[in-house]
Parts: structure tokens; sequence; C-alpha cells
């Protein structure tokens, strides 16, 4: 089915001729360290999983969601990971091999922050300089986590070019190490980028899957109907999915940020959404082959999800092909859904998810009927990160289940900031 | 035959502009400027969304270029509206080459861009993110409708990946003279002699580019080996300082300041190849 480099006619290395050596090398590293466990390189890296980002994380079941929906629902509470989201298990994979690897400093790229915050821990955890890229309206939107990334010792560098969101943060970042490759390794956020990244990352995230599918046997006796994750990039879909993707009768569902429309605006080169696998084409960004949301000559859309973390024109070439190959349901909700989930879940749960978390759930609500009767959703990080941006969404809808949040208004004055 | 001819009896000044930046009357001009000054090889750019080997000059020509409604087919008319007489090398990055529609057979891809390239009389490439391991399907339209395929020599670029390159690279390759993205610079990178040894017995011709500013950095260039100098950002600087969002006509002093930096540019490296036949008969 796939080689690894690419999955079907997804993947490959397009990147610029300085950096191809830098890719060699990590190839080789991936396939010593993590595909043959070299050095023991595994085993340290489950050991400072389990001690420093506090893994295995529990399966829980949902009592009020499943009461709510007639269907057994159970999340799997990645946001419990050191950090707060999945991306950890990635950051700390990458930045340990980047040791191994004799690298000496550690540059990345963030949309929600939350890759950049789970880098600037594992870099400071391990000992490593580190700089990070994030685009200027992400940092307006997720305020805490630019603290956290600060306070954890890492540079955060704003990037002012384009709508200055994940894209161009990421296309930042590869300018940086073009010039610093020789000493740098790059921690990409998600299954994206030039091989060997797809399959690493999904490597390092595949932790998700592995734990859900024995925690989800132990609890209920059988595996699930459905498993649902949110896509951006498609780590955490990837990860949630990998170790279900033989199991033929699990349906895997990639709920993507729909934005406030599926329209795009060519003239305009925007689309008002991220989702590239439901509507995108394939077209080479970043690195590899992929699914992208571009205008008719090739050009890059400018993309939007009221979440940071989804809000990318791009998409991994695994999940992909995985799509094409009709292995998984690529689906998408709206800003309005995804904000009205993270309140209910929040409400119901006492579980307040990150608002590219709350798209999954958004789904789950829409489409339970079809969805059978065992159901699997990841929470993929948690909220607190988005309170910000959840004050200032809900004052603009009429959502039923938001609550009256005006005690903060009043709270903060007329000038109203938190 | 082939874009070697042009490095053949004198060391070539090589120019790199944005298509239409700031604006398509004012570039039509620029690019004869260039050829005015000395250009022997132009590298027209196809600007692309995501520059990712571009600093922020070259970053910034590719915004005005797009906002001013440059696509594939603008870029092919322009080429065709140029009055110029030296060869051009279309530099872009693959994704507009991967999604190509021609206009008139409907073919898309590679194949299809080739083959409008070889009709507005385009003679080569650079295709900044595409390495010789996923270049099959451009080389193989390119060797089509006899055109070059330029591969670009990174200072990281060694061993077995630099005899790979080395099959497939034509018409002249291209020494990045130092590791990072494009931009003028005020000193010539030391990693420039090692890098240009590296391919010192290549049959194509090398051309350096990265960073080059001045007629005496090229004039150092040459001396020290290579057949040709590269220059981009040092030129999209002078375009930059004359572009006024509320003017579409070309400043005559841009045109001149143009002409006169490619004078400087290819006197530099006529100069050190007089330099480097001195040294070489003393
Ligand atoms: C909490 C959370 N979930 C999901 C994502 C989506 O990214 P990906 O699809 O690459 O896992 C992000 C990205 O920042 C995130 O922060």
């Amino acid at each position: 089915m796939s080689t690894d480099e690419t999955f079907g006619e997804y993947g490959g290395q397009f990147v610029p001729e300085s950096l191809m050596p830098a890719i060699e090398e990590l190839t080789e590293a991936y396939e010593r360290y993590v595909l043959d466990n070299e050095d023991g390189f595994m085993d340290e890296f489950r050991r400072r999983l389990a001690d420093f980002g506090g893994r295995p994380l529990p399966l829980q079941h949902a009592e009020s969601l499943s009461d709510r929906y007639d269907t057994e629902v159970y999340l799997k509470r990645e946001d419990l990971l050191h950090g707060g989201a999945h991306k950890l298990n990635n950051a700390l994979g990458q930045v340990l091999l980047a040791k191994y690897m004799g690298k000496e400093r550690i540059i990345a790229e963030t949309g929600a922050g939350q890759h950049g915050t789970a880098t600037a821990m594992a870099a400071a955890h391990l000992d490593m300089p580190c700089e990070i890229y994030m685009g200027e309206t992400d940092i307006r939107r997720q305020r805490p986590n630019v603290f956290r990334m600060k306070i954890n010792g890492a540079e955060v560098n704003p990037v002012t070019t384009g709508r200055g969101t994940l894209k161009e943060a990421i296309s930042e970042t590869m300018r940086d190490w073009a010039t610093t490759v020789e000493t740098t390794h790059y921690v990409i956020g998600s299954v994206v980028g030039p091989a060997p990244f797809p399959a690493m990352v999904r490597d390092f995230q595949a932790v998700i899957s592995e734990e859900a599918r024995e925690q989800v046997q132990e609890k209920a006796g059988r595996l699930p109907d459905s498993v649902l994750a949110c896509a951006g990039g498609g780590s955490n879909t990837m990860g949630t999915f990998h170790h279900f993707v033989d199991d033929e009768d699990v349906g895997l569902y990639a709920v993507e940020a729909g934005g406030s429309s599926l329209e795009v605006d060519e003239a305009e080169g925007v689309a008002p959404n991220s989702a590239s696998l439901s509507t995108g084409d394939e077209g080479v960004l970043h690195g590899a082959r992929t699914k992208l949301l571009q205008d008719s000559h090739g050009q890059i859309m400018e993309s939007h999800s009221v979440s940071a973390g989804l809000d990318y024109a791009g998409v991994g070439p695994e999940l992909a092909h995985l799509v094409d190959e009709d292995r998984v349901d690529a689906v998408n909700v709206d800003d309005d859904s995804a904000l009205e989930a993270f309140h209910r879940l929040s409400q119901d749960e006492g579980v307040i998810p990150a608002l590219e978390t709350a798209h999954a759930f958004g789904y789950l609500k829409e489409h339970h009927d079809e969805l059978g009767d065992l159901v699997i959703v990841n929470v993929s990080g948690r909220g607190d990160k988005d309170l910000e941006t959840v004050l200032e969404e809900t004052e603009k809808r009429d959502l039923d289940v938001a609550p009256d949040m005006s005690v903060l208004r009043d709270a903060a004055g007329s000038g109203g900031d938190l | 035959m082939g874009l070697e001819r042009v490095f053949a009896d004198e060391p070539a000044f090589v120019p790199y502009v944005a298509a239409g930046d700031p604006t398509y009357e004012e570039s039509l001009e620029y690019v004869e400027a260039l050829e005015r000054g000395g250009a022997d090889v132009i590298e027209l750019g196809l600007p692309f969304s995501e520059p990712i080997a571009e600093g922020s000059t070259i970053q910034e020509a590719v915004v005005r270029s797009l906002e001013g409604g440059m696509t594939p087919d603008r870029y092919f008319e322009f080429v065709e509206d140029l009055d110029v007489d030296v060869p051009l090398v279309c530099m872009t990055y693959y994704n507009l080459i991967a999604q190509y529609t021609h206009p008139e057979t409907g073919e898309t891809g590679p194949r299809a861009f080739a083959r409008r390239a070889s009709e507005v009389g385009i003679e080569g490439f650079v295709v900044v993110d595409l390495p010789a391991e996923e270049a099959g399907p451009l080389r193989e339209a390119c060797d089509e409708f006899g055109q070059d395929l330029v591969f670009i020599i990174a200072p990281t670029t060694k061993g077995e990946r630099l005899e790979r390159m080395r099959e497939h690279v034509s018409g002249y390759v291209y020494v990045q003279a130092r590791l990072g993205v494009t931009g003028a610079r005020d000193d010539v990178s030391d990693q420039t002699e090692e890098s240009l040894a590296r391919v010192d017995d290549w049959a194509v011709p090398k051309a350096v580019g990265f960073g080059i500013k001045t007629g005496e950095h090229a004039e150092r260039i040459v001396a020290a080996g290579a057949d040709g100098v590269i220059v981009g950002s040092a030129l999209v600087d002078i375009v930059a300082d004359g572009a006024d969002p509320d003017v579409d006509q070309p400043f005559p002093e841009t045109v001149q300041r143009l002409e006169s930096k490619a004078r400087e540019l290819k006197e530099g490296a006529l100069a050190g190849a007089e330099r480097a036949a001195a040294e070489r008969s003393d």
C-alpha cells in the first residue's frame, strides 16, 4: 500500500536542495532509532512519555453524552497529557531524536501554540535551545500558550506574512532551517512535510490508538464502531486511527474545520474553512504532495477556522490517501457547531476541550445516529488556551447552550480585556 | 545548443526578477533594462504564494506580483510581450507546474507546462522545491521539448547526492553560495570556493548565486572559478524602491538604476575573468 515515503500518490520530498541532505540524515536516524530501537531509543521515549508525559492516559466512559445520544461514548483523554494536548507525544519523540542525532538546536512552528508549547517543554526537559515561529494572528488568539513557551525558555518569533497563521509559520520555519540545517532539527508539528516526517510523526502519535484499542477491549469487551478525531495537519487523527486501520469494521472519521462556509472566494484566494480533505485538490506544499486548498492556478489559499490549530491549507499525505481509499471518512463541522460543542462538553462532562477538539464533538452531536453503538472520541487537547476566543466568539452568536458570560465582562470593566 | 552556449565565450551575468513585479507593464521595461545592461540569461520568476526558499526581498516581490494578478498563463503572455533576445529560464515552485492546464490541449501537469513554456520560447527551468529525486516527469518533458533543467547545488550537497545530481543537470549548474534563503549580502561567502571546488570537473557551466550584490562580488566569484553570477535580491531591491502602488508606469530612474546595476555586475564578472586569466599566467 505504501513505502511510507509515499502513500499512494501522496507524500514525497519536495524541498529546496539545501534541506535534502538533512532529510536523508533524518531518514536514516528514523530507521535506526525509531524503527529498529537502536541504542534503546524507543525504550527511553516510552519511559519519558510515562514519567514526564503522564502516560498511559485514561479512556473515560462519558456518561452524560452516552445518555444524551443513546450511544456508548468513550473519551480518549489526550488533554491530560503533559502540556494539555496530544502534541507532546510527537514533540518529545522528535526532540529526543534530535539529541540522539547530535543536533544542537530545535526550531518549530506552531498554530494553536500547543505544538510550540509541547516542543518548548520537551526542549527544556532535554536541555536544548529552542525557537518557535508563530503567526501574528495566532499569537493574538492563543496568548496563554505564548506565555507558556516563553516561560519554558523558548524564543517566540512572530510571523507577519500572509494572514499570520500556521501556513506562514511553517514557511518561515523552513527558511530558518535552510540556513541552520547542519546544527538544527526542525520539529514539525504534524504528519505533514517531506518524508520521513509524516510516517515518523504518525509513529510517535500512534501511542494514542495503541492504548485506546487495548482499553476499549478491556472496558467494553469489543472494538468500537466508530473513532472520531479532529484534523488540522492530521497528527491527532493519524495517531488516533493508526492501530484501528486494519480493523475494517471500525469507522474512522476525520473531522475538519468547516469554518464559516465551504464556499471559496477564488478571486481573493480565501477559503473560509480549513477543510482540505473534504474540498481540496491534490498539489504540492511544504515538502509533500497532498490535498490542498488552492486556486485553479495552484496558488495556496488562506484558510480559516475559529480554532488556530485546524487553520491550515494542507493535510498529511497518509490521511489524504486513506480518504481516497475510503478507509477514512473526511467530514467537517462549522465554527458555530464547534463552539456549541465546546460548551456542551464542558457542561455535560466537566471536560473543557480545545476548540480543535470541539469539532469532533460537533460531529458527534450532528451524526450520532450513524456512528453505531460504541464510539471513541479523541479529546486532542484541553481548552484553557481558548477561553479568550470562546468569550469573544460566543458573544457574537446566539447559542442556546452557552452560559451567560456577563459576569466576566463586568469584572473586566468596560475596556473588557481578560 | 542549450543554455551552455551563453557561458562559452565569457562569464555570464544571470539576473533574476519576478515577472509582474511591481506591475505587468513596469516589469516588462525592467526586464528589458536588464538585457541592455548586459544580461546573458534571464531567470524570470513565476511567483508562487509560498516561496519557502526566498528571503524577505523576493517574498515581497512575489506578493506584489500576485496582487497584480499574475498567473501562469499571464506569465506566458508576459514572456511573449517581452522584447529581449537573451534566453529565458523560468524559475518557480513545483505546485504551479503540477497544477498547470494547457489552454489548448487541456493537458495538465509538467508536460503541459513545459509545452506551453516552449511555445513562448522559454529554454529552461529552475524549480526551487524539486530535488533530482522528484524531477522525473519534468525531466522527461524537458527532453521532449528541448529544454534544460537546472539544479541547485547547496553547500550541504555532498557525496552520493552530488553524483546523482551530476547525472540530472543540464544547461548550467546553479551553485548556491551560502546556506539559507535568497537575499543580498554585504560580503561574499567563504563557502563559495569550496562549493565550486565540488563541481570543478562537471561538464556544465557553473553559475553562482545567493547573496551577490555588487560588481566587486561578481568579480571575486568569477575569479574564484565561476562561469557566471546569478543576482536576484540586489535587483529586486531596486524594483521595490521604485514600486509605487499609485503609479502603474515604470519610473525612468528605476529603469536607469537597473540597467546600470546590471552593467556593474556584468563588468564585475568580466573583470573577474581577467583576474583569473592573469593569475593563471603568473
Ligand atoms: C488540541 C489540538 N487538537 C488538534 C490539533 C490539530 O492538529 P493535528 O491535526 O495536526 O493533530 C491541534 C493543533 O494545534 C491542537 O492543538
